[in-house]
């Protein structure tokens, strides 16, 4: 087990896993924007969801397939200019697509005839699992890219996330499936197979000759491909499984976001990943939970006292507040603290069980407390991912 | 639609399945599982119950209900359509996969239909659509916590539902909205104690008895602060059908609890 800054400082490759909700893609931003100030690394954050919450994330347009580069000032501190260099991508399915098949078709025949396929347009613009696999690819590739140090992947919420990482998987049985034999199977011989029959009698029926018919010659011009796919796809699941690459769950310590997180524990080891660090997102600041407990017996005992209610009087004197007012005010945040220390206190107790279970999966708990601020900008970010720390 | 197992904890009920279960008085509830979707399909409409159990074919059915693109995007929503269309409820509610996979599945009849120009699944699309574009059948939920990527989200998603599909949006739902730590006036008498806290200008045991409380519900005032902002956005954007408001549940049980309380305060809200 690395430390998450030891992972951030000397890392590869980090995939961000977790429920939906969590704040996974602002904690993928902070992290990048934290190790690209605080280490002389370039560091890129590419989000793999289909959604485009990581543009949100450091208040940029949708971007597309190009990476851009934060500006330095964004990442500035306290006039201290970064160290390293940060960059951010989003994946545009449609046109990683087509550089996908320009690179793996055999010829320039096969791959216009794919390009233009009709089959192949719809598949790849608009359906999710088309995606999963191109999410794959831009990964390998800014892993394998030299103009970047550490790679930071932003993965869909929960179990999509072990869609995208099965994906290779998929695809290589895909190309090994006896669907894909009987599809590209000649027809003629088709006729005098046994099994292959109940497949086409199902298919036509359902499909329509016709459309069979052009799924048929799309998969053949696919299989064409098939060398560059299976290649790729090996390649992409070593990646996963090197040493420098490091999995991480982020979740709250609400009940369904938790129940996620112990599943993606257990699936990622489960694969064979190395889970280095559970974060615990959006925590009570518990330094200042006990903190309050202490004080709030002070509150209770002084909260008569003439020298409390002159003190208060005094402090609140610019706002002209009437007595009622202070009473309410000053009983407000006795009964409203109370609650909040009650809240701590079982989120302390979770917080012991998930320190617990990340023990066992030899990960680190780390700790985001939360905060009142908004954090949609790259300077905000830097001080949130400084913030995470072990628990 | 996407089994976590969460649906099941929250109505108390084991694990859920393919085949719909009675989990309450007229309330029934299954998982989405495309193979037995698939299968469910065969059965209906290949009308040969023989051919999903046909050993080679049995296994090409399994890769293609899970690992084609589009497929199984259109075996979840056919499967709706198809419990819609036969009138077997009342009403179906899905709770649907996330926000970047949710146009994917509404739109998945229209893309197919613009790939099969004849037979029986162009036929099917066709229903599948009326179902899904007839704006009194059927609507999209959209249900969003008050943080700032929830809320930008969800208006792109109004966004991109109103211009790329014909599916209608029924509701927008803010989940998990605070309440207000201080009101009205009080707010400008808590702030000035905050301040006062944070300069240092209080006796030292006034100080010590407020500053911890004061420090910990400020967090709680900033973050509803942040929440009307967001909250003031999504309703300027929703503005037709206007945005429901689901308070925080203040309970650290079990799941159904939440939901039995939160039942009541739909029922108020839906009255």
């Amino acid at each position: 087990m690395s430390s998450l800054r030891n992972v951030l400082e000397n890392g590869r490759l980090v995939v961000v896993t977790g429920s939906g909700g969590v704040g996974k893609t602002t904690m993928s931003a902070a992290l990048g924007a934290f190790a690209a100030s605080q280490y002389n690394r370039r560091v890129l954050v590419l989000t793999v969801d289909p959604a485009r919450r990581l543009a949100d994330a450091l208040g940029l347009e949708s971007f597309g397939n190009a990476v851009v580069e934060i500006e330095a000032s964004a990442l500035t501190r306290n006039g201290v200019p970064p160290a390293g260099r940060m960059f951010a991508a989003m994946i545009d399915t449609k046109a990683s697509w087509d550089e996908l098949i320009t690179r793996c078709a055999p010829n320039a025949d096969v791959r216009d005839r794919v390009l233009s396929n009709k089959l192949y347009r719809n598949l790849t613009e608009r359906f999710v699992h088309s995606h999963d696999y191109i999410a794959m690819e831009r990964l390998f590739e800014a892993q394998q890219s030299l103009d970047y140090d550490l790679v930071i992947v932003d993965t869909p919420p929960s179990r999509n996330a072990l869609d995208v990482l099965d994906a290779p998987r998929r695809m290589k049985e895909f190309f090994a499936s006896r669907l894909l034999k009987l599809l590209t199977t000649q027809a003629q011989s088709r006729l005098f197979s046994l099994a292959a029959k109940p497949f086409f009698i199902v298919a036509d029926r359902i499909l329509g000759a016709r459309f069979l018919t052009d799924i048929t010659e799309f998969f053949t011009l696919f299989r064409t491909m098939e060398d560059g796919f299976v290649k790729r796809a090996n390649e992409v699941e070593a990646v996963l499984k090197q040493h420098d690459t490091s999995f991480m769950v982020v979740t709250t310590l609400e009940s369904a976001p938790l129940h996620e997180a112990e599943f993606l524990i257990d699936a990622l080891r489960e694969r064979g990943y190395l889970l280095n660090t559970v974060i615990a997102n959006r925590v009570t600041p518990q330094a200042l939970v006990s903190q309050a407990q202490i004080a709030l017996n002070k509150l209770e005992a002084s909260i008569q006292e003439p020298s409390f209610v002159q003190a208060v009087v005094k402090a609140t004197e610019g706002v002209e507040p009437s007595a009622e007012q202070i009473s309410r005010v000053v009983s407000t945040i006795a009964r409203k603290s109370a609650e909040a220390v009650r809240k701590g206190g079982a989120e302390q107790a979770t917080l012991d069980a998930l320190h617990k279970r990340s023990a066992e999966s030899q990960a680190e708990l780390c700790i985001c407390v939360i905060s009142g601020a908004e954090i949609s900008r790259a300077s905000a970010l830097v001080a949130l991912g400084e913030s995470v720390h072990p628990a | 639609m996407d089994d976590k197992g969460a649906l099941a904890r929250s109505l108390n009920t084991p694990e859920l399945q393919f085949v719909a279960r009675e989990v309450a008085p007229n309330l029934l509830a299954m998982s989405m599982n495309t193979e037995d979707s698939l299968r469910e399909y065969i059965r209906l409409f290949v009308k040969n119950p023989l051919v999903s159990t046909f050993g080679p074919l049995a296994k090409i059915l399994d890769f293609v209900a899970n690992a084609a693109p589009g497929v199984k995007e259109i075996l979840a929503v056919g499967k709706l359509c198809w419990e819609v269309r036969e009138q077997n409820y009342d009403i179906v509610i899905v709770d649907a996969e996330a926000t970047g996979h949710i146009v994917a599945q509404v739109d998945a009849p229209s893309i197919l239909s613009n790939l099969v120009q004849v037979g029986v699944i162009r036929e099917q699309t066709k229903w599948m659509q009326e179902i899904l574009h007839d704006k009194a059948t059927t609507g999209v939920v959209i249900v969003a916590t008050p943080e700032e990527m929830p809320v930008l989200e969800t208006m792109q998603l109004l966004d991109t539902l109103q211009n790329t599909t014909n599916v209608g949006v029924s509701a927008v739902v803010a989940n998990r909205v605070h309440d207000d730590v201080v009101q009205g006036g009080d707010v400008a008498v808590f702030d000035s104690l905050w301040q006062a806290v944070q300069s240092n200008t209080m006796a030292s045991d006034v100080s010590e008895a407020l500053r911890a409380p004061v420090e910990l519900l400020n967090v709680a005032t900033q973050r509803r602060r942040n929440e009307v902002g967001n909250l003031e956005q999504l309703v300027a954007r929703a503005r037709q059908g206007g945005v429901m408001f689901m308070s925080v549940m203040d309970i650290e049980s079990h799941d159904v609890d939440v939901v039995t309380a939160m039942t009541q305060v739909l029922k108020d809200e839906l009255q």
